[in-house]
């Protein structure tokens, strides 16, 4: 790969945290998502389910608070939902990362260049 | 359908796509999408909601083994990622404002490029990149080099801005459909920019979560993501795409990926149909 090698911070170091910081993510998430889904089907699974009609989530669901607030109270989809946030936040978690990675290295213009990125990605968490 | 059996059969489904979609090399989202708006009657932004989010995971998950084989191409990553998520996030919010019919053609296009593109197989036979080879010196410094049997081969990254121009129309078709757009990414790499293959591929597959983490952030706050839907898609093509990742080396792909083709020439037909007809 390009970019210094400056200290300790090479590249091959910022690849193995960034390897690790994804497996961790994509873990995490699964084992959320399958322990809600437990919850779920165990409560709600035989209720009758019909996605024909959209009228879109429910309130709670949609933010970061709500969502934590559903999953600490232990309901299904919250918990599933929270997996699915740690699933959107692995690849943040990736990006954040890159920018200390760069900044390590001193390469401020890709430093800045992944901040864009990274203000981009909070931007849509907060769309709506 | 009982919540029970819609997450089963959903489950048997994502994970059938998610192994297509990775021994074509197009990903889960561009097979699961259709199949759930055709076979289950899902809303076209609930399902996107619901593929955005497989398609973090198997991108995430791949990442993570590739990014030690040293192909992948970071730098040319993060500049390509300021394209496609600002993309992403135009294709997001098109999503929520185009009617579902214009949306349901747009996917029927893709569908037949997905199925042009397998049967072309993604030009993966050329192996030395075309044009000129000799580094330049640019202040984005995105040349690199890749591990081959010979040791370290440099390359030469050209025509940045068209590449650039092409992550954004991925990333808004990612946003727009709730695909991961890997095949348009790696054609504005290999095609484009004249990366090698090999990076291209595991590039755009690094590429692919962070484009697709910026539209899911938009179904999030806008609704269209419900867990009930996202549980089975998510833990079925997950294991379907691995599996698939697995088993390519060992299998002879070219007759499967010639019958894969039309099955998405049939996905697009019917996308069409739903399109006119309407009622999506």
């Amino acid at each position: 790969m390009t970019g210094g090698d400056t200290g300790r911070w090479t590249n091959q170091r910022v690849e193995n945290v960034i390897g690790n910081i994804l497996r961790i993510g994509v873990g995490l998430a699964v084992t959320l998502i399958l322990i809600g889904g437990i919850f779920f089907l165990a409560r709600h699974g035989s209720e009758r389910i019909d996605y024909r009609v959209f009228s879109g989530e429910p309130a709670d669901l949609r933010g970061v608070e709500g969502i934590a607030r559903d999953a600490v109270s232990l309901s299904g989809r919250g918990i599933v939902q929270l997996g699915l946030l740690a699933l959107i936040g692995t690849p943040i978690a990736r990006v954040a990362f890159s920018v200390l990675g760069f900044v390590m290295q001193r390469d401020w213009l890709f430093a800045a260049f992944t901040l864009l990125v990274l203000a981009i990605l909070g931007y849509s968490l907060h769309f709506a | 359908m009982s919540a029970f059996v819609f997450t089963g059969l959903v489950t048997l489904v994502a994970v059938a796509a998610g192994f297509v979609g990775s021994l074509t090399g197009l990903g889960g989202g561009v097979i699961i999408v259709p199949l759930l708006i055709l076979c289950f009657g899902v809303d076209i932004r609930y399902a996107a909601g619901a593929s955005l989010l497989s398609v973090i995971a198997t991108s995430s998950g791949a990442a993570a083994a590739y990014v030690k084989e040293g192909y992948s191409n970071i730098r040319i990553a993060m500049f390509l990622e300021i394209a496609t998520t600002t993309g992403a996030l135009v294709g997001a919010s098109l999503a929520a404002r185009l009617n579902a019919s214009w949306i349901a053609m747009v996917f029927g296009f893709v569908l037949v490029g997905s199925a042009w593109l397998t049967v072309r197989g993604h030009g993966s036979q050329r192996i030395a990149p075309t044009g000129d080879q000799r580094p330049s010196p640019s202040r984005l410094r995105l040349d690199s080099s890749y591990p081959s049997a010979h040791g370290p081969r440099p390359y030469h990254v050209q025509r940045v801005p068209w590449g650039f121009s092409v992550m954004f129309l991925a990333g808004g078709l990612s946003g727009l459909l709730g695909i991961g757009s890997g095949a348009l990414k790696v054609i504005g790499m290999d095609g484009v920019m004249r990366v090698p293959f090999k990076v291209s591929t595991t590039t755009s597959n690094f590429m692919i979560g962070v484009t697709a983490a910026a539209s899911a952030g938009v179904y999030v706050s806008r609704g269209y993501l419900d867990p009930r839907l996202a549980l089975p898609v998510v833990l079925g093509v997950l294991p379907g795409a691995l599996v698939g990742a697995t088993v390519l080396p060992r299998i002879r792909a070219w007759k499967l990926r010639k019958a894969f083709s039309v099955v998405v020439l049939l996905l697009s037909v019917e996308m069409f149909y739903k399109g006119i007809r309407g009622g999506l």
